[in-house]
């Protein structure tokens, strides 16, 4: 996404010669939709530059320190001057009588935070080779902004590589879905008669089921077992069979009411056959509709994948996504007050669903203002 | 068209639907590559009569349609057999149905409790702070996972102790008089409809809101004003009225939200629903009990849509039931 680069300053609004703004400059112009934008470009990017980024790779984990606690930053030495920040290695005890671990941090001199710190080599990309991540300290000192998860892993790093996962769900899901839903709904429109009655009771029957039973049920139908890039294709697929049917009956509706629009019917009084008059010039009326509702289906793919995850459907261990890192959340809630931050994944949800959100509300009102209010 | 005979012509065209939902659950029970018996074989306490009887109930040995047909026949008996824990799943199904029903009718009371005035007021002050508040305050109401709220109004309660934990019901339940039975239910009660409610307030508002717009820049609106009626009397006699129709006919997509919201809420907080229990159902692989409670998720939908389209007959008496 060049959404920072295609961003031209909106043009003072008294400049004399007045020129349109087009749809990208208008929804750049509103304040909240280019906040929205830039924190979605930010998202992304820490997921596609998770293995720089982050300071451990996504399988590393280390059972000495399993459950620890956050790191805490010293920024004074030991003479209390302020110096450059650094760590301490923490170390596990054992309470024999109340038979509780904890973890104590072991005086010296501690390990320095360090930039583009050499650690785990990671392929960037999947092409590009390297072994410098952002920050970091070295071996054997850990690291661990959010502690570490029941594995000893780190969860600042996975929340990085679960974005991966969680955020490209979304579009995924989309490219099945809506290719479905386009053609399945255009041929409804236009077949018309018992085949488009007996096509949209099919769609009204999945409709008609709660979505999250729906998904559920489907993914109870996987086999277990399955490599985990299978089971991901898979719980896509899922995904996009609760989303096409409504999108499958909102075209169909545009389809029927564009058909009676002039200019079609003068393309067909000029002899053009019905199904290119479809194509032609029906279809491309719906785009703006189109644009808008994935806008908005984006966020709802995702927030259903992380449900499927967190009730431990969706994306499996040890793969992390945001939705199973909040299962873990769930499955110690006894400790949740003590590790607020536990619940950092679901604010990650909460906040790239906030932003897709804001920008399709403005996205609407910019690309068709007598939408506003029908989407949703 | 009265309003029997239009119950009926909806009960009649839900049914060709209700038929593609049965098709499709049974092709999913038969897409699971799980023997429906394998944990009902395992358990050391079910007799072999008991696991026969559920063979034949199933007619495991017949073609898969007739199988189908069984089942449906099943379904529309209620004879479900019994779940991997050996109770009886019809039994468990209306039990579990009924608390989901419950908390769904408070979320709705509550939901539309708060939103309309909300809306309402926003509308009135269209554009100051109190506008712009509840802005925000819908924009993190649609944003916001129902499972993330959940975890955190869990995380209060176990920091603060002030409302119990878990469940429908206190551990020494029984042993409490009616009346405290009622205040214990309650006090279960209102974490998962404050999450509910507060996650199914905003589309309501916002619709409360635009439509309320739209009304008050209708004529009647104006001469209403005009003649010299007082603004109050305008807005909640003349405008409000036929500003909340509208809002009834999203009732039957609410409660498909709501059904969803529930069941992961549910799962949080541990209340005895029937999302909680379809989730443990899929997560046992009790294939049959998931079939059947996505069936009746399914019926209850249909049943909530039709209410919405009776009720909005009788709050607005132009519409004419076809």
């Amino acid at each position: 996404m060049e959404t920072t680069t295609l961003a031209p300053a909106a043009a003072p609004e008294e400049a004399p010669p007045f020129k349109p703004k087009t749809p990208w400059q208008r929804l750049w112009s509103d304040k909240l939709a280019r906040a929205a934008l830039i924190v979605l470009v930010l998202l992304y990017g820490g997921a596609a530059l998770a293995d720089f980024l982050a300071p451990y790779s996504m399988g590393f984990n280390d059972p000495e320190v399993a459950n620890a606690p956050p790191s805490t930053i010293h920024w004074h030495n030991v003479k209390g001057e302020v110096g450059p920040p650094y760590i301490l290695q923490s170390e596990r005890v054992f309470d024999p009588l109340t038979y509780r671990q904890d973890y104590v941090q072991v005086p010296g001199p501690g390990y320095p935070l360090r930039l583009f710190v050499k650690g785990e080599p990671y392929n960037l990309f999947g092409i590009i080779p390297g072994d410098i991540h952002l920050f970091g300290v070295n071996a054997p000192g850990r690291l661990f902004l959010f502690g570490s998860d029941i594995n000893g892993r780190d969860n600042f790093s996975r929340l990085f590589f679960g974005a991966q996962k969680s955020l490209t769900i979304g579009f995924l899901g989309l490219f099945i879905a809506f290719p479905i839903g386009i053609v399945y709904g255009g041929m409804s429109g236009f077949l018309g008669g018992l085949a488009d009655n007996i096509m949209m009771r099919i769609a009204e029957a999945i409709m008609s089921i709660p979505s999250f039973y729906l998904l559920i049920g489907l993914a109870a139908v996987l086999p277990p077992g399955m490599s985990s890039s299978t089971r991901f294709a898979l719980i896509t697929v899922i995904l996009s069979f609760i989303g096409w049917a409504s999108l499958a009956r909102v075209i169909r509706g545009m389809v029927l009411s564009i058909r009676e629009e002039e200019f079609v019917q003068a393309a067909r009084a000029a002899g053009m056959s019905e199904f290119i008059n479809v194509v032609k010039h029906v279809l491309p009326q719906t785009a703006s509709y189109l644009i808008v509702a994935a806008t908005l289906q984006v966020p709802t793919f995702i927030l259903s994948e992380s449900g499927l995850s967190f009730i431990g459907l969706g994306i499996a261990q040890p793969d992390a996504s945001w939705g199973n890192m909040l299962k873990e959340a769930l499955d110690n809630a006894n400790e949740l007050v003590a590790k607020p931050y536990m619940l950092s994944p679901g604010f990650l949800i909460f906040i790239t669903i906030l932003c897709f959100n804001t920008v399709g509300d403005v996205l609407r009102d910019v690309l068709d203002p007598k939408m506003r209010g029908q989407i949703r | 068209m009265s309003v029997p005979v239009y119950i009926l012509k909806r009960i009649i065209q839900a049914l060709p639907l209700l038929f593609i939902i049965s098709v499709l659950s049974f092709v999913m029970l038969k897409l699971a590559p799980i023997d429906p018996l394998a944990s009902l074989k395992a358990n050391p306490a079910m007799s072999t009569a008991a696991i026969k009887a559920e063979e034949q109930r199933l007619g495991l040995d017949k073609p898969n349609e007739v199988q189908y047909f069984l089942w449906v026949r099943n379904l529309v008996t209620f004879n479900l057999g019994i779940s991997t824990s050996g109770s009886d799943v019809t039994e468990l199904l209306m039990e579990r149905a009924g608390n989901t029903l419950l908390l769904s009718v408070l979320t709705f009371f509550f939901t539309w409790l708060v939103a309309i005035p909300a809306g309402v007021y926003a509308a009135v002050n269209r554009g100051k702070f109190g506008d712009k508040f509840f802005g925000i305050l819908t924009s993190i109401g649609m944003s916001m996972p129902t499972f993330l709220l959940a975890l955190l109004l869990l995380m209060g309660a176990l920091a603060t102790h002030w409302l119990p934990i878990g469940g429908l019901q206190s551990p020494d339940f029984y042993d409490l008089d009616w009346l405290s039975q009622i205040g214990d239910e309650a006090q279960h009660l209102v974490i998962p409809v404050t999450v509910l409610t507060f996650v199914g307030l905003a589309g309501i508002q916002r619709q409360m809101r635009g439509n309320l717009l739209d009304v008050l820049r209708a004529e009647y609106v104006r001469t209403a004003r005009a003649k010299g009626l007082p603004e109050n009397k305008v807005i909640y006699k003349h405008a409000l009225r036929n500003a909340v129709n509208p809002l009834i006919t999203l009732l039957g997509f609410e409660f498909s939200a709501l059904l969803s919201g529930a069941a992961l809420t549910e799962t949080v907080l541990a209340y005895p629903g029937l999302g909680r229990l379809t989730l443990d159902a899929v997560l046992t692989k009790d294939i049959n009990l998931v079939m059947a409670s996505l069936m009746l998720g399914a019926v209850l939908l249909i049943v909530g849509n039709l209410l919405a389209d009776v009720l909005l007959k009788f709050v607005d008496p132009r519409i004419t039931l076809e």
